[in-house]
């Protein structure tokens, strides 16, 4: 029971902390921060990603067609294919895996930076140099992750739904039949939805990708420790939220 | 300008600082000397807001800062300026951007006109060719130096060093030791020198003080200092070579 209650206290202890970051960055959100360190870290957060993500969801879009095609065609639903990869993608899959893509490469990259700079006492030179390092490397890193994410899910949505017209052509799905049916069964909500969701998973990458930043412990093994911790609970996070945001958003 | 009351300071209830009374005068240079553990970095730390003491007052500029907000903290520390152990350069910028960093943040100069103040910073250094360089590109001696350019870029009236002579070789460790006595000297800044290095020490302080365990064992000028009658003090000074 003592283990059990200490592992609970010291999760609380550590969402708490996420918390208060947020707060803490939402506060100094009110002096807006300079266009350049957004549109440098959009660049580096979003853009760079693309290719990844792109990568991740044609093959998920491909995927999902492989498994459900045949299945389809057993009970004469082809024609309902289209649609059903191109809901199951823009809800859930879109973003989702951008999420977890995300925090796997721009929640380590944000964790690695911060870190390493705070144990090579950077974070102590922003802030003999007046400079509130919340401010200045979690607001940009948290309002690129807010916009970009949203962004790369799009794309994602997109790159997914094609993977899925692929594998149907080679089931003889007509181009026809498979984009009338994203036309018949998908609506606005689909994708917005999910847009949503990202906007939440940006949050989530940012605040606990900085978070392990700012308080890693000191020397090469403490950035390391702080990196594998920040995509850990930021992958378990997206997950735990999708549940409750799907919840509210699509039931 | 610097003053220190019955400072204390622990960690989970390990006393680092004990009792420390200390005070700087305005353009003068204090260094503090003592073996490594001995709480000489915790005390620059104090002074300048990163860590808060467990009790006591610290006075900088008439203004008693433990007890201060971040922002209330900020506007003292605009005045002043920290040169760091292993130099603490942002590695994402170069050189310029390092030294310019204070003026682009905290004041409206254009542009040409912090490009002028950091190639003027630059020539005092003697790093004028190295502008465009990556941190990661300069060796240890030349990190120091534009670190010490970058706290002197705001033209603070308190500058405080942390071994700015470790790890660097004799030459190198002089050079260092002049630039400080410089600055000390053409800007009239106080400053707190930490260090373990007594020939530096000697050249550039006004007065030294020495921790031990924590405390301050001796305080006073060069001569002072060589002449302590403490065990502990002469030990330290003659590199151990005394044997109690």
């Amino acid at each position: 029971m003592a283990i059990i209650g200490s592992f609970i206290l010291k999760r609380l202890a550590i969402w708490g902390g996420f918390i208060l970051l947020l707060l803490d960055t939402l506060k100094q959100c009110r002096q807006m921060p300079r266009l350049r360190h957004v549109l440098r870290q959009m660049a580096h957060l979003g853009v760079d990603t693309l290719p990844i993500v792109a990568l991740t969801m044609l093959f998920t879009g491909m995927v999902l067609t492989l498994q459900t095609a045949a299945e389809f065609i057993r009970f004469g639903a082809q024609s309902t294919i289209g649609g059903v990869v191109t809901i199951a993608v823009g809800r859930e899959l879109g973003p989702v895996l951008t999420g977890v893509v995300a925090a796997g490469r721009v929640g380590a990259a944000i964790t690695a930076e911060i870190s390493t700079m705070k144990v090579t006492e950077q974070i102590d030179a922003l802030k003999v140099m007046a400079t509130n390092p919340i401010g200045y490397l979690v607001v940009p890193r948290l309002l690129a992750c807010m916009i970009m994410l949203p962004l790369l899910v799009v794309f994602g949505d997109i790159i997914g739904s094609f993977g899925g017209w692929i594998i149907a052509n080679y089931y003889d799905i007509s181009s026809f039949m498979y984009m009338r049916s994203i036309d018949v069964f998908v609506i606005s909500h689909d994708f917005t939805g999910g847009l949503i969701k990202a906007v939440f998973f940006g949050i989530i990458i940012a605040i606990i990708g900085c978070y392990y930043g700012l308080y890693a412990e000191n020397g090469a093994e403490g950035v390391g420790k702080a990196t594998t911790k920040s995509v850990v609970n930021a992958i378990i996070a997206i997950f735990f939220f999708n549940c409750f945001l799907s919840m509210i958003l699509y039931r | 300008m610097i003053d220190l009351i019955n400072v204390n300071k622990s960690y989970n209830e390990f006393a680092v600082l004990k009792n420390i009374n200390l005070s700087v005068k305005k353009g003068e240079t204090l260094a503090i000397i003592g073996a490594s553990g001995s709480g000489k970095s915790t005390l620059l730390k104090l002074m300048i807001g990163l860590q808060r003491p467990t009790s006591g007052e610290i006075w900088i500029k008439q203004q008693e800062i433990s007890k201060l907000d971040e922002m209330q903290l900020d506007k003292i520390r605009l005045t002043m300026g920290m040169v760091f152990q292993y130099s603490a350069l942002f590695d994402s910028m170069t050189v310029a951007e390092n030294i310019g960093f204070g003026l682009t943040e905290h004041s409206d100069l254009s542009t040409a006109e912090i490009d002028k103040i950091v190639d003027e910073k630059l020539a005092l250094v003697g790093l004028e060719k190295f502008k465009e360089y990556m941190p990661n590109e300069l060796s240890g001696g030349m990190k120091k130096r534009v670190s010490l350019a970058r706290a002197i870029a705001f033209e603070p009236e308190i500058i405080l060093y942390d071994e700015p002579s470790s790890g660097l070789d004799p030459i190198m460790a002089g050079k260092i030791d002049k630039l400080i006595k410089y600055t000390q000297q053409q800007m009239g800044v106080t400053s707190v020198v930490v260090t373990h290095d007594m020939d530096s020490a000697y050249y550039i302080a006004d007065r030294i003080a020495m921790i031990y365990n924590g405390e301050i064992i001796a305080l006073g000028n060069a001569q002072i200092i060589k002449n302590s009658d403490d065990e502990r003090v002469q030990e330290f000074i003659s590199g151990g070579r005394i044997i109690r």
